[in-house]
C-alpha cells in the first residue's frame, strides 16, 4: 500500500470506520430497547434540521447544522411521544408519521431555496460521497507526521472523529443506567434513575453519530449501522459488553470490505468506474447480518 | 393556476395522473388503515425501500435485451419482486431470529435500498444510464408524465382501489376482532398475507407518484389522521379513505404546476397537515381538549381532597390544593377553612359517606360501577335510593 | 351528619404514626385518562411488619406501588419514607417489579442482574469489586439460585426469574421491600422459597409490602392488609381489617369465585 493508498483510500477508509462505530454503538441500546427505528426517524429528520439551519445562518457551517440537526432529532422524538401518548396510537405507525412529515419538508425547503451554491441537495443527503474525501496533500505514510500535510486532512476526519469520541464517552460513561434502564425500566426509576431524560439523552447523541456521518456518508448508511451491526451482533453472544464489543468489530468490518469492494470491486469484474460506497458499505452489513442469522450460536430465542 | 389545476383544466395527461393520484390515496388510506390496526404500520417502510434493487435490476436487464430501459411496466414489475422479497426477508428474521420486527424492518429497508444505490451507480456508468431519471422513484415525479404511463397510473390505482374494497371484509375482521375472525374458520395468516399483497401493490403504483422513501406516508397518515376523529371501526376507514384521497389529489394537482418540485413531499404534507389539525383541535383526543380536560380534572381532584381533608380535620399538604381552595373562598391563605369551606366540606365527606355505602352494597353494583372519586352521588342514584342510603348512615349496623 | 371533631391531640398522635413509617402515602391519586385508578388513598405501613394489598382485578394494587416509588408520577398525593421526602430516601427502599414487566431475552446473566441492584453502591464508574460480587452471591444463595449465577436469564424458568428479581432487591440490603406480585405464575417451591426469605426479612427487622392475589394465604403470609379498590375499603393488622364484610365490600359481587371460606382455607 503506497503513497496513492494514502492519498486516496486511507481517509475514506478512516471516515467510514468512525461513522460505522459511531452508530453501532448507540445502535445496540436502540436495538434493545425495541427503538430500533428510532435510528431510521433521526436519519430522515437530520435532512430538515441541517436545511432549517442553512436557510436560517445562510452558510454551511458546522456549529449550526449540528443544533439544527439534533433539535431535529428531540424534536421528532418528542413528537412521536405526544402522538403515541395524546392519540394513543402505536409508537411505530406515530414514528411514521412524524419522519415522513419531516423529511418532505425538508426536501421541499431544499428545492424551494437557492443551495446551488453549497452542496446541500437530496441525492447527496441519502448516499452522501465518500470517495471524494481525499486527502490531496498526502504523499506517502510519512505525511502522518508531517504537520502541513496533516493540515489538508479533509475535515470530515477529524469531525467524525470527535463524533465517536463524544459517542464511545457517553456509552463508556452512563453504561450503567443505560443497561439498567433498558433492561429494567421500572426498576430504574425505583432506584431514582431519571429514565426519561436519559432515553432522551441517547436519542441526541444518537442524532450526533447521525448528523456528522450524514456529512461525509449521507443517511442510508446511517440507518444501516444503526441496526444491521448490533442485530447481528445479538446473535454471536448473551452478553451485552460482548455484544457491543462484536457490533463495534462488525460495523468496522462492513465499512472496511463495503469501501474496498465499492472501489475495487468492479475493477475485478473488468468494469472501469467504482459503485457507490455508503451502498455498498450498508449491503455488506446486511451481508453480515444474513449470516449471524443463518449461523450466529445465539440467533433465536432461548439460545 | 392552482385553481386550474384542482378543477382539472391543465390537460388530459395531468388530468389523469391528478385523478389517479387521489384514487390511488384513497386505496392507500383504506388499505393503511388495515396494517395500522393490525400494529404493523412500518413494515410498509421496509416493503416500499426493498423496491429499488428491483426498480434498478429490472433497468439492466432490459436494456440488457436491447429494449427501453424506461419501460414502466417492466421497472414496477422489477419493483414488486424485489418489495415482495424484502417483505420475505422481514417475516424470516422476525420468525426465525430472535430480532423484533422493527430491527427486521429497519435492517431489511437500508440494506435493500443501500443494494439499490450500488446498482443505480452501475447505471450510471451505463451509456444508456445518463438519462435513466430512476432518480424520479425516490421522491416522486408527476410533472410531464408520458400519456402511457400516466393511463397505465389512473388504471392500475383504480384496479388497487377495487381489489381494496372486493377484499375489504376479511381485512376488516381480521384488523377489529382477529379472534373471531379465526372462530370462523378464516386463516389470519391467508388474511395478512392478503393485506402485505395490497400494500405491496399500493406501493408499487405509488412508485411514481409519491416515490419510495415517502410512500409509506400515505398509507400511515390518514389512518392515523382518522383514528383522532373516532372510534368506529368502520368509520376510520371511511375517513382514512378521504383523507388519503384528498392528499393525493391536491399534491399531484400542485405538482402540475410546480413541475420542478417533486411530488411525494407535496403529497405527504397535504395529508400530514390535516393531521395536524386534528392532532390539535380534534374534540376527543386533539392535544387541546386533552390538555383542558386533563387539567380540570387535576383540579377538581385535588378540591375533592383538600374539602375531605378539611372535614377531617386533617391540614392539606400540597400547595396546589390550598391554591385553588383559597381562589375560591373555601379556606383562608392561613388554611382556615371559611363557613363557606365548611359547608362544602361537609357536603362532600356526606357524599363520601354515602358512596362507600353504596360500593359496599351489592343491590347497587351498577351504580357503583360510576364511582370516580369526584361524581355527586346525586347524579347516579334516584331520590328513593338516596333516602335509603342515608337511613342507613344514621343507624349505622354495627362493625367488627 | 356533621364534621368530625379531631383533637390536636389526636392529630399529632397521626402525625407521629405517619413520621415513625417506614413508607406513608397520603391523598395519592393516580389516573389513566379521565378515571381514576388509585384515588385520595391514605397507607401508613407498620415498621417490622409484612402488609398485602389486596384487591379485585383492576382495583389499582400496581399503581399504587409504583406511584409510592414515584416510579409512575401521581396526579395528586405526597409518598414519605421513615417521615423524609421519598427522594433523599431511595436507597432505604428494594423494589421488586413484576416479573412479565421485563424483555428476558435481555443479554446478561443472572449475576449481572444481582448487581444491577447495587446500582446506587456502585455509581456510574465504581468498579464491581470482589465484596460486591460476594455480596450479589449471598443475595443468590439466600434464593437457592448460586448455581445459575452465570447462566443467562433468557433460560430461566418463570420461578427462577421470580427468584433472580428477589435476590437483586436483597443485593439492595434495604430497610423496605416492595414487591409487585411476586408469586404470580411461579411454581410452588419458588413461592415457599421466597415467603421464607420475606419473613425472615421481617423478623430481621425490615418491612415488606406486597401486592397479592390469593385471598387463601394472606392470613398465613401476612401480618397487615390493606383492602384496595380504587380507594383504600379497609386496612390494619389482618385479624381486624380481612373480615368477611371488608372483603364484600372490596370485591362487590366479584367474590363469588375468590371467597375465602374460613373451613377450606384452612386445609
Amino acid at each position: 500500500m503506497g503513497p496513492e493508498f494514502v492519498a486516496l483510500s486511507l481517509t475514506p477508509l478512516l471516515i467510514g470506520i468512525c461513522v460505522a462505530v459511531a452508530c453501532a454503538l448507540p445502535g445496540n441500546f436502540l436495538l434493545l430497547r425495541r427503538q430500533a427505528l428510532i435510528g431510521d426517524a433521526i436519519s430522515h429528520v437530520v435532512l430538515p434540521g441541517i436545511v432549517v439551519a442553512f436557510l436560517l445562518t445562510g452558510m454551511v457551517a458546522t456549529g449550526p447544522m449540528l443544533l439544527g440537526a439534533a433539535g431535529a432529532a428531540v424534536l421528532a422524538v418528542i413528537a412521536i411521544e405526544a402522538i403515541r401518548r395524546l392519540g394513543k396510537i402505536e409508537a411505530g405507525a406515530a414514528m411514521g408519521v412524524v419522519f415522513t412529515a419531516m423529511f418532505a419538508g425538508g426536501v421541499l425547503l431544499l428545492e424551494r431555496s437557492d443551495t446551488s451554491s453549497v452542496h446541500l441537495d437530496v441525492e447527496h443527503a441519502l448516499y452522501g460521497n465518500l470517495e471524494s474525501l481525499i486527502w490531496l496533500d498526502a504523499n506517502g505514510w510519512t505525511s502522518l507526521t508531517d504537520p502541513a500535510a496533516l493540515a489538508g486532512l479533509p475535515v470530515e476526519l477529524p469531525r467524525m472523529a470527535l463524533a465517536l469520541l463524544v459517542v464511545a464517552a457517553f456509552i463508556f460513561l452512563f453504561w450503567r443506567p443505560l443497561a439498567l434502564s433498558t433492561f429494567d425500566e421500572g426498576f430504574a426509576r425505583g432506584v431514582g434513575l431519571r429514565t426519561g431524560p436519559l432515553g432522551l439523552a441517547l436519542v441526541v447523541v444518537s442524532a450526533i453519530a447521525a448528523v456528522a456521518a450524514f456529512d461525509a456518508v449521507g443517511s442510508i448508511i446511517v440507518i444501516a449501522m444503526f441496526i444491521c451491526p448490533p442485530a447481528a451482533a445479538r446473535m454471536m453472544t448473551n452478553r451485552l459488553g460482548h455484544q457491543v464489543a462484536w457490533s463495534a468489530g462488525f460495523a468496522a468490518l462492513a465499512a472496511i470490505l463495503g469501501y474496498v469492494l465499492a472501489g475495487y470491486g468492479p475493477l475485478w469484474v473488468g468494469a472501469s468506474a467504482s459503485v457507490s460506497a455508503a451502498g455498498m458499505i450498508a449491503t455488506v452489513s446486511g451481508i453480515i447480518l444474513a449470516v449471524t442469522a443463518v449461523a450466529g450460536p445465539h440467533r433465536t430465542r432461548g439460545s | 393556476m392552482l385553481a386550474e389545476a384542482l378543477f382539472l383544466q391543465l390537460g388530459y395527461n395531468a388530468t389523469l395522473v391528478t385523478l389517479g393520484a387521489a384514487l390511488l390515496g384513497i386505496a392507500a388510506g383504506v388499505a393503511g388503515t388495515f396494517l395500522f390496526l393490525r400494529k404493523r404500520a412500518l413494515v410498509s417502510d421496509a416493503i416500499s425501500h426493498a423496491t429499488l434493487p428491483g426498480v434498478g435490476l429490472a433497468f439492466v436487464v432490459m436494456v440488457a435485451l436491447g429494449g427501453d430501459g424506461r419501460w414502466l411496466p417492466g421497472l414496477l414489475m422489477g419493483a414488486a419482486v424485489s418489495a415482495a422479497i424484502g417483505l420475505l426477508c422481514v417475516q424470516w428474521l422476525t420468525t426465525r431470529t430472535r430480532l423484533g420486527e422493527d430491527a427486521a424492518i429497519g435492517a431489511i429497508l437500508s440494506v435493500f435500498f443501500g443494494l439499490g444505490i450500488v446498482i443505480l451507480t452501475v447505471i450510471q456508468t451505463m451509456r444508456v444510464g445518463q438519462q435513466a431519471g430512476l432518480e424520479g422513484f425516490l421522491l416522486g415525479s408527476t410533472a410531464g408524465m408520458l400519456r402511457n404511463d400516466a393511463i397505465l397510473l389512473a388504471v392500475s390505482a383504480a384496479a388497487v382501489l377495487a381489489l381494496v374494497l372486493i377484499l375489504r371484509r376479511p381485512l376488516e375482521l381480521a384488523a377489529f376482532d382477529p379472534g373471531y375472525a379465526e372462530a370462523t374458520g378464516w386463516s389470519l395468516g391467508r388474511i395478512d398475507l392478503a393485506m402485505m399483497g395490497i400494500v405491496l401493490v399500493v406501493t408499487v403504483v405509488g412508485l411514481k407518484v409519491v416515490g419510495l422513501i415517502l410512500i409509506v406516508a400515505l398509507l400511515i397518515v390518514p389512518a392515523v389522521t382518522a383514528r383522532f376523529w373516532t372510534d368506529r371501526a368502520g368509520h376510520v376507514v371511511i375517513i382514512a379513505g378521504a383523507v388519503g384521497g384528498v392528499s393525493g389529489y391536491v399534491g399531484a394537482a400542485t405538482s402540475a404546476i410546480a413541475p420542478a418540485l417533486p411530488t411525494g413531499p407535496i403529497v405527504v404534507l397535504v395529508g400530514f397537515s390535516i393531521f395536524l389539525m386534528s392532532l390539535l383541535f380534534s374534540p376527543g383526543r386533539g392535544v387541546l381538549a386533552s390538555v383542558l380536560l386533563h387539567r380540570r380534572y387535576q383540579r377538581r381532584v385535588h378540591m375533592r381532597q383538600g374539602l375531605l381533608a378539611l372535614a377531617q380535620g386533617q391540614p392539606i399538604f400540597e400547595a396546589l390544593t390550598r391554591r385553588l381552595m383559597c381562589r375560591d373562598g373555601l379556606i383562608l391563605p392561613d388554611g382556615v377553612a371559611t363557613a363557606e369551606g365548611q359547608a362544602a366540606a361537609a357536603k362532600a365527606l356526606l357524599d363520601e359517606t354515602r358512596w362507600s355505602l353504596v360500593r359496599a352494597d351489592n343491590s347497587f353494583a351498577v351504580a357503583a360501577t360510576r364511582y370516580d372519586g369526584l361524581t355527586p352521588i346525586e347524579d347516579v342514584l334516584t331520590p328513593d335510593q338516596l333516602r335509603d342510603v342515608d337511613s342507613r348512615i344514621a343507624a349505622p349496623k354495627a362493625v367488627t | 351528619m356533621s364534621i368530625q371533631l379531631v383533637t390536636d391531640a389526636a392529630q399529632a398522635e397521626a402525625e407521629a404514626t405517619r413520621v415513625a413509617s417506614p413508607l406513608a402515602v397520603r391523598g395519592l391519586t393516580v389516573s389513566y385518562g379521565q378515571t381514576p385508578a388509585i384515588f385520595s388513598v391514605d397507607m401508613t405501613l407498620r415498621a417490622g411488619a409484612m402488609t398485602a394489598i389486596v384487591g379485585p382485578n383492576g382495583a389499582g394494587k400496581s399503581t399504587l406501588l409504583k406511584a409510592a416509588l414515584q416510579v409512575i408520577t401521581p396526579l395528586a398525593g405526597t409518598v414519605t419514607v421513615f417521615g423524609q421526602p421519598l427522594e433523599r430516601m431511595r436507597d432505604r427502599i428494594a423494589y421488586v417489579p413484576q416479573r412479565a414487566s421485563v424483555d428476558w431475552d435481555f443479554p446478561t446473566r443472572v449475576i449481572d442482574v444481582v448487581l444491577m441492584g447495587m446500582y446506587r453502591q456502585l455509581g456510574l464508574l465504581g468498579r464491581v469489586r470482589a465484596k460486591h460480587r460476594a455480596q450479589a452471591m449471598r443475595a443468590l444463595e439466600r434464593v437457592g439460585m448460586t448455581d445459575f449465577a452465570t447462566r443467562q436469564i433468557g433460560q430461566l424458568s418463570g420461578g427462577q426469574q421470580q427468584r433472580v428479581f428477589l435476590a437483586r432487591a436483597l443485593a439492595q440490603d434495604a430497610d423496605i421491600y416492595v414487591l409487585d406480585e411476586p408469586f404470580a405464575g411461579v411454581d410452588a417451591a419458588t413461592e415457599k422459597a421466597i415467603i421464607a426469605v420475606l419473613k425472615d426479612l421481617r423478623d430481621t427487622g425490615r418491612t415488606v409490602l406486597a401486592v397479592h392475589h390469593d385471598l387463601a394465604t394472606v392470613p398465613d403470609y401476612f401480618d397487615d392488609v390493606v383492602l384496595l379498590n380504587t380507594q383504600v375499603i379497609a386496612a390494619g393488622p389482618v385479624a381486624e381489617a380481612f373480615t368477611e364484610d371488608n372483603l364484600q365490600a372490596a370485591y362487590g359481587g366479584r367474590l363469588t369465585t375468590a371467597r375465602v371460606d374460613p373451613e377450606s382455607a384452612v386445609g
